[in-house]
């Protein structure tokens, strides 16, 4: 569980950070008076609150990988497991979900620099390049079957298949928030919404892109032999 | 940060109301049904948990009455004992507890209390309640579908949670983990909006230091379920699949029935790790809003400001992070002990001192406060004593615990209960009779909720305290009948008592519902401030508010939420959004 007591660490920081510039010492009952006219709307800072609740989410989810890795490392420890050969499309399935994060990152600053054509086609190419990812993945399961390692044949091979389908659901779930921002892009929208709905799902790809690189690095370690 | 320089008698203008980020409903299905308005979302999270919370009080009935009569209800065979227990247990924690106090009083109290309009993501709000409903709809098809619920113990633990030896192992385990699933998806629906709304949604001059407890309580719990859950979640998908598809994650190799099933050898104390991982921070998940709700009732009720606000915001922060910590011991001790005597032991031990830093300060400002026996306060009060005598009978427990014997007994169940089960229960219904007149606009009937006080707090007392003596006497918990055991037989009058008084808690909780009800459309007119209280819900322009909350204008916040009492007030209090005292003369 290694992994998930340092994912809750750093999460932890970070309310901590947060807590400690709240002036928790303060003595509510000695103030009185509203304070400055706040910058937004509410009192509670310059950032959209989508953002925020994208954070939150992440923390959620990394939460939920990180207790899978952890399942999985434990599992790994007992007598009978039996490790699995990868196949080496992962590897092309790795690249394309690195170039789709990349092609976000550039519509995100497409969007900044309200360059309406660079951004189109920046996302384009994330969304083409992460529908790949989810079709190699699917690939990479069908070579897998057709090597005989189905969802049941062991422990190793049930945590292949349902982490990388956890993450690819994750996606999938990722991909139709694209494809409605894209829609808006296409409609001609260079507004502050659709640069946002851009940059939430850059944020959402970077980390997806961050715990696929993860999944693989430790299946890649617990792999056995080649066929 | 807000800086709170100015003089108290400066007038700031107020904020402008942004009438396009609300949303409006068009018609009667959007106003109260699909509705996005945080607080009808409130109404309907809590009465459906407070309808599935019946269904559980009716399967402890049916367990009262196989325990305190055993052999006269030939309806109830062992199978249904342990399906009821299982169903009772986790209807309890998970779809009553947790749903009433984050979906219910989350929803209801967090806009209205840090003065916003609405959650700030008002539709994923509205499918956090659907998908919550839908989580307990497939827990009740459990009840109808072939071979029943499961009756695996609400610790589901594999393997005999699916093998078929267990009551409910061919749909009834199905459906409830696929329940837990929806659960758990609908509830981080939501829990975002209650986090993000605290964090963005508060009103000018709203600090976090200013924002009454229960909105400290019900956050800081949010975010440990939010955490937490998801350890629940892996766990159920990795045994939903190792039921239905084969898998062995958690299924060892096993021979049933004489047959090598085909499994290849899974790990159960994975499960457990799982699910104490989840089930350790859960204690916490339902006590932190009681505490923070507690709190306030005190407060209001009392007219004294809360002892020591400081000391309690820091409590709650630091029981959160300590059960985070606490944890750990899940995780190194492989083969841990599960049971509850042990969970609670090591627990109390630890987060003893930040809870005893609380139960220290309700009583200090209950000292010469002004105490008010309204019926909030009945509960508030009940709760405290129930609070602090489990406290005592856990540090008994973990002296105990190391008699073995004890951690599987009544006294455990007897334990759990009070800590547990009735000191969170006494706080919701406290909760209700204090917010009902905000949520209705009329008070409920008060000699109603003065009997269906003492009947439940002197009730609880007459079922949970001869539990304790079952146990040391012996009698093992989750037991459908003790058999002849000779030294056991002064148990059976013991139990038959016990029965009856819980039949009797059970009928004082059909008056509470009555006067739900009744006072609904015959009670008396409430005003907008009955109880004189200073926290911003109660000082919306209209009485229940509207959909919006807050009018033309957002409310602006002078002040912290414990002014009473205050010298020279017009009133004895002071509400969060009065600029400056009125002095009188
Ligand atoms: C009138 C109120 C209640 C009565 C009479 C009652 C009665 C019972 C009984 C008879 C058992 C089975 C004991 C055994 O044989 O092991 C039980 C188990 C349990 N109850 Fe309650 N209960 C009540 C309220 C609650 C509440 C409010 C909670 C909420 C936390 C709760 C949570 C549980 C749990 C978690 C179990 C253990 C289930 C298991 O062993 O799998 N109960 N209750
Ligand atoms: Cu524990």
């Amino acid at each position: 569980m290694a992994v998930t007591i340092i994912f809750l660490a750093v999460v932890g920081s970070v309310i901590a950070w947060w807590l400690s510039r709240q002036r928790l010492t303060s003595k509510p009952w000695l103030e009185e008076g509203a304070g400055e006219p706040p910058a937004g709307p509410g009192s509670g800072g310059p950032i959209p609150a989508a953002k925020l609740g994208l954070w939150v989410f992440l923390a959620v989810v990394g939460s939920l990988f990180a207790l899978f890795i952890s399942a999985y490392s434990m599992r790994m420890h007992m007598g009978d497991w039996r490790p699995l050969s990868l196949p080496d499309l992962l590897w092309v399935n790795t690249g394309l979900l690195i170039f789709s994060s990349f092609a976000l990152h550039r519509a995100v600053l497409a969007a900044r620099r309200e360059d309406g054509g660079n951004l189109e086609a920046a996302l384009l190419a994330g969304t083409v390049s992460a529908a790949g990812f989810l079709i190699g993945q699917i690939l990479a399961w069908r070579q897998m079957a057709a090597g005989g390692v189905f969802l049941a044949s062991s422990p190793a091979a049930s945590f292949f298949y349902l982490i990388t389908a956890v993450h690819g659901l994750h996606l999938a779930g990722g991909l139709v928030a694209l494809t409605r921002a894209g829609i808006r892009v296409a409609r001609g929208g260079g507004t502050e919404r659709t640069r946002l709905s851009v940059e939430l799902c850059a944020v959402y790809w970077h980390f997806l892109l961050l715990v696929w690189v993860v999944l693989f690095a430790l299946l890649l370690l617990t792999r056995g032999g080649t066929h | 940060m807000v800086d709170i320089a100015r003089g108290p008698t400066d007038l700031v203008p107020p904020a402008e109301v942004e009438d396009a980020e609300l949303y409006h409903p068009k018609s009667w299905i959007t106003k109260y049904v699909f509705s996005q308005d945080a607080k009808v979302i409130a109404i309907q999270y809590s009465l459906t948990a407070m309808a599935i919370g019946l269904v559980a009080l009716v399967l402890s009935w049916l367990m009262r009455l196989q325990l305190g009569f055993p052999g006269y209800f030939s309806f109830i065979s062992p199978e249904s004992y342990y399906q009821f227990i299982t169903m009772h247990g986790m209807i309890m924690v998970i779809y009553l507890l947790t749903a009433l106090f984050l979906g219910g009083f989350g929803n209801y109290l967090i806009p209205l209390m840090i003065g916003a309009r609405d959650m700030v993501f008002p539709y994923v709000n509205m499918l956090s309640y659907w998908v919550y409903l839908l989580a307990v709809l497939v827990l009740v098809a459990s009840f109808f579908a072939p071979g029943g619920p499961t009756g695996a113990g609400w610790t589901l633990y594999p393997p005999q949670a699916i093998l078929s030896g267990t009551p409910g192992s061919g749909w009834g385990i199905v459906l409830m983990l696929s329940s837990l699933i929806l659960f758990i998806i609908g509830f981080t629906m939501g829990g975002l909006n209650y986090v993000v709304t605290v964090l963005q949604g508060r009103t000018r001059g709203m600090t976090l230091m200013r924002m009454p407890l229960t909105i400290w309580g019900i956050f800081t719990a949010t975010v440990m379920a939010l955490l937490a859950f998801p350890a629940l979640f892996v766990g159920a998908v990795m045994l939903l699949f190792d039921r239905l598809l084969g898998t062995s994650f958690f299924m060892p190799a096993i021979v049933e029935m004489g047959q090598f099933l085909e499994r290849d050898g899974g790990s159960p104390i994975l499960f457990q790790h799982l699910f104490w991982f989840f089930g350790h921070p859960e204690v916490y998940i339902v006590a932190l809003p009681a505490f923070g709700i507690v709190s306030d009732l005190i407060s209001t009720h009392a007219r004294r400001n809360i002892f020591g606000y400081r000391m309690m915001v820091w409590a709650i922060v630091a029981i959160g992070a300590l059960s985070f910590i606490v944890w750990a011991h899940h995780m190194y001790v492989s083969g841990m002990n599960p049971y509850f005597g042990f969970f609670f032991a090591t627990t109390t031990l630890i987060i003893a001192v930040p809870t005893a830093i609380k139960v220290y300060n309700w009583i200090l400002t209950l000292w010469r406060g002004d105490i008010h026996l309204t019926v909030p306060m009945l509960f508030a009060l009940g709760f405290v004593v129930t609070f602090v005598n489990g406290g005592l009978t856990g540090l008994f427990l973990g002296n105990a615990v190391v008699d073995v014997p004890l951690s599987d007994t009544m006294f455990v169940v007897a334990h759990f209960h009070m800590v547990m089960g009735v000191a969170p229960i006494l706080v919701i219904l406290g909760a209700i009779y204090h917010w009902y007149p905000k949520i209705t606009g009329r008070m409920l009937n008060d000699a109603l909720g003065k009997f269906h006080f003492w009947v439940t707090f002197l009730g609880a007392y007459a079922i949970f305290f001869p539990m304790h003596y079952l146990g040391l006497m012996g009698v093992p918990r989750r037991y459908f009948e003790l058999g002849e055991t000779i030294s056991l037989q002064e148990s059976h009058s013991l139990n038959a008592f016990i029965t009856v008084v819980a039949l009797l808690v059970g009928f004082a909780q059909m008056v509470f519902l009555f006067n739900l009800g009744w006072s609904l459309f015959r009670g008396r007119e409430a005003g907008s401030n009955p109880w004189r209280a200073t926290t911003l819900e109660w000082q919306t322009p209209d009485t229940p508010p509207r959909h919006g909350n807050w009018g033309k204008e957002l409310p602006v916040v002078y002040r912290w939420a414990y002014d009473y009492s205050v010298p020279g007030a017009e009133q004895d209090f002071l509400p969060q959004n009065q600029p400056s005292p009125v002095r009188s003369g």
